[in-house]
């Protein structure tokens, strides 16, 4: 092809100048943590480290500032907890759709699929509603105070893991499909229970899946806002805290400190699940 | 191996799907679309009908939100599968192996940033006092520091920002399984680089297209952070709307009727995108992730 | 007593009847196959044998004991899948060491056994090794080993061959029989080749439409097939269709379908009148002459050279082709000279003509 040279040039500076557009707010958002002025922008005062570690006002740092660590336990907690159990129902659904049939099988298929193309604020809103029904009940009927169904933790962890089910369902679902079923009728015909069976041969084959599934949750759930805005309580996790102290407060360079953590413990993260998935040459 | 065994096992699997779904999912649909049916009329007393839906319609503000949310989701949506396919066709067809994942790589970097972290880099950026303003002012381009917050198209270009990688994943992945051969054979039967990407290209990339298009619009029209924090007050947005009946004026009764509404509405665009290109929601959707 | 029986085991899926009353008998330390082509049910009799199916009817024995109702974990007969099925995530030496394991074997006394067993296939020090970094034969041996270190009752073995190439397969052929006979276990190899029937058991079940046809030595299969199907599924032959114009003694005459009148045995009950079908061997058939038969009139199509097994190809008049095996003819031939074809009618065999044919 003549004259493509040309027009490929121009293509390569798009894609150029597209990845540029992909880095500008992150390495903005993450730069101005340490810069050496009370404001994050231009001009640029010098490098500092305050922001992270600077204990007197009015550069606290992050690892002094009580609110935005004790968000970040309770993203990290409430993380740990919905991942845990995302993928144990994830690996559940995974078993019922690859290796079980039933009725409406395709039907109920659909219907996990669903919760990935609800906007995430009306998971939220539909929870909260339902939840305080059943509370609202309880008190009427028999006087109980169901606190777990008002706002806070226990609804945050429900709302995220209604969504985050379907994206660890279909992760381990893809895994389990490439297992080869003679594998565990072989095990089976050497003499393992079907328990062994399960622990020594599905599960170390399914474990790279399970593993990023675990990563991909946890990230999901320590990101999220849309559910967890109309689910939270007092217990606010990071997300939440930053955007009220963004409201409240309006953008100071604790928040690019933020950023830079969070940027960093989610690459970190990211690339740890990448790993896991590739390093197998098992399949 | 036995059939009751087997039985037994269905159910041990089938019950955490049918929780999952029925008490997370469904209920809770049903529990808003009930509440958006009735009507308070006193101190816990209601009525129940449509009250709340005609309330909708006859209010132009919200009327409007909704309208604004739908044309600006469907023109983010628009924009991400214009820009994002020239990329992703970059990554799966003319990177070299080696740059290829790596690209694939950085694509995915911002995927795994909050939402919050990439709006306030924006922010950073483009507000009065921000880097470009102030830089532009240093080279003298601008007199005076400009405010670039708070505009539709700071909005666009941060909703197309936060959705775009949204677009390239599945993009990508569809059209890597593409041979090189059928463009090759394209060419070679004397296709013009319109024809072939016209009649050989789109059609493979199709599954990709509709489940990027898919979840962008379903993202976009679902976002919170980026309109409210890069539009500001005026952002008029549809979720700021029912996260304002529920959790600032406590009218439970309208913020439920606008998340069906939404629901609703953002389910026929899906439907709609499904039926117009005769693709599945298994198969697009839950492809790719 | 036997190994291994079954008697009138039969399998229903649904209404399809996968396997159709089969009984075998397999004496200790023999090598037993069962061939028959893909869909035939050999897959479905080896997988209740292991205990992954079950019958629908009849009885499995195991060394004379029922194993109907004992789970596949609890049956001592170990089985080399189609594709091997060695555990990916664990080398070789765990492959091998993980039925010990069930067993609950001596932590202790594993790594000898391991180290035994791996000397027995002749691949000594492979312990560490992982899965992946064998060679075909290699996995096919360890695959065996892992069976075998458990001491079985039987050993079932699904097609392991199957995923070979042409080269390798014809020497693990050999490998096999002499790994058989070195661990004097008794093995049951289920295959839809029938060289590799013929060449490693002592007795091949033959098996079409979920039943067997015949169970005999290859040996017997080959020269005494009793039906058109055991004829043409077991080595060649040449199939010439027609109708049995008059028996006499135990010879039929034949009219061919495309004319002419041949002399054959007659290996069934068909009678005057019927539509039936001749088998015969390429090296039964002779150029030129009258061996008693009657002879066919064709042209010799091609040569096709190919060492001992080298054929002639004739295009009789009736506008079939038939292989003649060429023993020492070939020099006497070339391709379009016009030849006559003939054989002793007791080596031709005379078949009721299988459905479709």
């Amino acid at each position: 092809m003549q004259g493509s040279n040309h027009l490929l040039w121009i293509y390569r500076v798009y894609v150029g100048l597209f990845f540029l557009y992909l880095v500008a707010p992150l390495l903005a958002a993450g730069a101005f943590a340490f810069n050496d002025s009370t404001f994050p922008s231009l001009p640029w005062r010098g490098f500092t480290l305050d922001w992270f570690i600077s204990d007197t006002e009015p550069k606290l740092g992050l690892l002094n500032d009580e609110p935005l660590l004790r968000g970040m336990w309770n993203s990290f907690y409430i993380g740990m907890i919905v991942a845990a159990l995302s993928v144990a129902a994830g690996t559940c659904n995974a078993f019922l759709f690859v290796r079980k049939d039933f009725p409406f099988k395709s039907a109920f298929y659909v219907l996990m699929v669903v919760p990935l193309v609800i906007p995430g604020v009306i998971l939220g809103i539909s929870i909260l509603v339902l939840a305080s029904m059943i509370a609202n009940f309880a008190d009427s009927q028999f006087g109980l105070f169901l606190t777990w169904l008002r706002p806070g933790v226990p609804l945050i962890v429900l709302g995220q893991f209604s969504f985050l089910t379907t994206i660890t369902s279909l992760v381990i679902a893809a895994r389990l499909q490439k297992f080869d079923i003679s594998l565990e009728e072989a095990a089976l015909n050497l003499g393992a229970s079907r328990l062994r069976v399960l622990t020594t041969v599905a599960l170390p084959f399914l474990f790279p899946a399970l593993f990023s599934a675990f990563i991909v949750a946890f990230l999901v759930s320590f990101e999220n806002f849309n559910t967890t805005l109309m689910l939270v309580g007092s217990d606010a996790p990071l997300t939440i805290t930053m955007y009220d102290r963004m409201v409240k407060v309006g953008s100071t360079p604790v928040l690019n400190a933020v950023s830079v953590v969070l940027m960093v413990g989610s690459g970190l993260l990211a690339l740890l699940s990448v790993v896991a998935q590739r390093s197998p040459k098992s399949d | 191996m036995s059939r009751d065994a087997g039985r037994l096992s269905l159910i041990l699997l089938f019950a955490p799907f049918a929780l999952w779904i029925g008490l997370l999912i469904i209920l809770p649909q049903i529990g808003i679309g009930y509440i958006s049916l009735r009507e308070k009329v006193g101190i816990n007393e209601y009525e129940f009908g449509f009250k709340n839906y005609a309330d909708f319609a006859q209010a132009a503000v919200y009327r409007n939100t909704l309208f604004r949310t739908a044309w600006i989701s469907i023109l983010v949506t628009m924009l991400a599968l214009v820009l994002g396919f020239p990329i992703s066709y970059y990554i799966a067809k003319i990177a070299r192996e080696r740059s290829r994942a790596a690209l694939f790589l950085m694509c995915l970097i911002p995927l795994w940033v909050s939402d919050l972290v990439r709006a306030y880099g924006w922010i950073v950026l483009l507000r009065e006092t921000g880097v470009v303003s102030t830089a532009l002012v240093s080279m003298g381009v601008i007199n005076e520091p400009i405010e670039m917050l708070y505009n539709d198209v700071t909005v666009i270009i941060g909703l197309v920002y936060t959705v775009i990688l949204f677009m390239i994943v599945p993009l990508v992945s569809t059209m890597q399984g593409m041979d090189d051969s059928l463009l090759e054979a394209g060419f070679n039967l004397g296709g013009s680089r319109l024809t072939v990407f016209r009649r050989i290209v789109v059609p493979y990339a199709m599954p990709g297209i509709v489940a990027g298009c898919i979840i962008v619009f379903m993202i976009t029209a679902g976002s919170y952070l980026t309109p409210v924090l890069l539009g500001g007050k005026n952002s008029s947005w549809f979720t700021e709307q029912i996260y304002n009946q529920f959790i600032t004026r406590y009218n439970w009764e309208a913020g439920a009727t606008f998340g069906v509404l939404l629901l609703l509405f953002t389910s026929l665009v899906v439907w709609l995108g499904l039926r117009l290109t005769g693709q599945s929601l298994a198969t697009t959707v839950a492809k790719d992730t | 007593m036997n190994d291994l029986s079954c008697v009138g085991v039969t399998k229903k899926f649904g209404e399809f009847t996968a396997v159709r009353n089969v009984s075998l008998e397999v004496p200790p330390g023999s090598f037993f196959s069962i061939l028959g082509p893909s869909g035939c049910g050999k897959t479905t009799l080896m997988r209740m044998i292991a205990g992954f199916e079950t019958p629908s009817a009849g009885d499995i024995r195991i060394k004379g004991e029922s194993v109907i109702n004992l789970a596949p974990n609890k049956r001592n007969v170990k089985m080399v899948f189609q594709h091997l099925a060695l555990f990916p995530m664990m080398n070789v030496g765990e492959n091998i060491a993980y039925g010990l394991r069930c067993q609950g074997e001596q932590k202790s006394e594993i790594p000898e056994k391991v180290r035994k067993v791996l000397d027995r296939v002749g691949l000594p020090g492979v312990e560490d090794k992982r899965i992946e970094q064998l060679s075909g034969g290699q996995k096919q041996r360890i695959a065996i080993a892992r069976c075998m270190v458990l001491q079985p009752d039987v050993l079932l073995l699904d097609e392991p061959l199957g995923a070979l190439d042409l080269k390798l397969r014809e020497h693990m052929k050999i490998e096999l029989k002499q790994l058989q006979e070195r661990f004097e276990t008794t093995f049951l190899y289920i295959t839809h080749d029938q060289s590799e029937a013929l060449v490693m058991s002592d007795q091949v079940a033959v098996m079409n439409a979920g039943g067997f046809e015949q169970i005999g030595s290859p040996r017997a299969l080959y020269d005494d097939p009793v039906s058109g199907f055991v004829a043409g599924f077991v080595g060649d032959a040449n199939v010439l269709p027609g109708t049995i114009d008059e028996v006499r003694g135990g010879e039929a005459r034949v009219i061919l379908d495309g004319g002419g009148a041949v002399l054959a045995r007659l290996a069934d009950d068909s009678n005057t009148g019927d539509r039936v079908e001749i088998f015969v061997r390429p090296e039964a058939l002779r150029i030129g002459g009258d061996n008693g038969s009657g002879s066919l009139s064709g042209k010799v199509d091609s040569l096709l050279f190919n060492g001992a097994a080298s054929r002639i190809l004739v295009r009789l008049d009736t506008g079939q082709l038939v292989e003649v095996a060429d023993g020492d003819q070939a020099s006497e031939v070339s391709a379009h000279d016009a030849v006559t074809v003939s054989w002793q009618p007791d080596r031709a065999r005379v078949f009721v003509r299988r459905p479709g044919a």
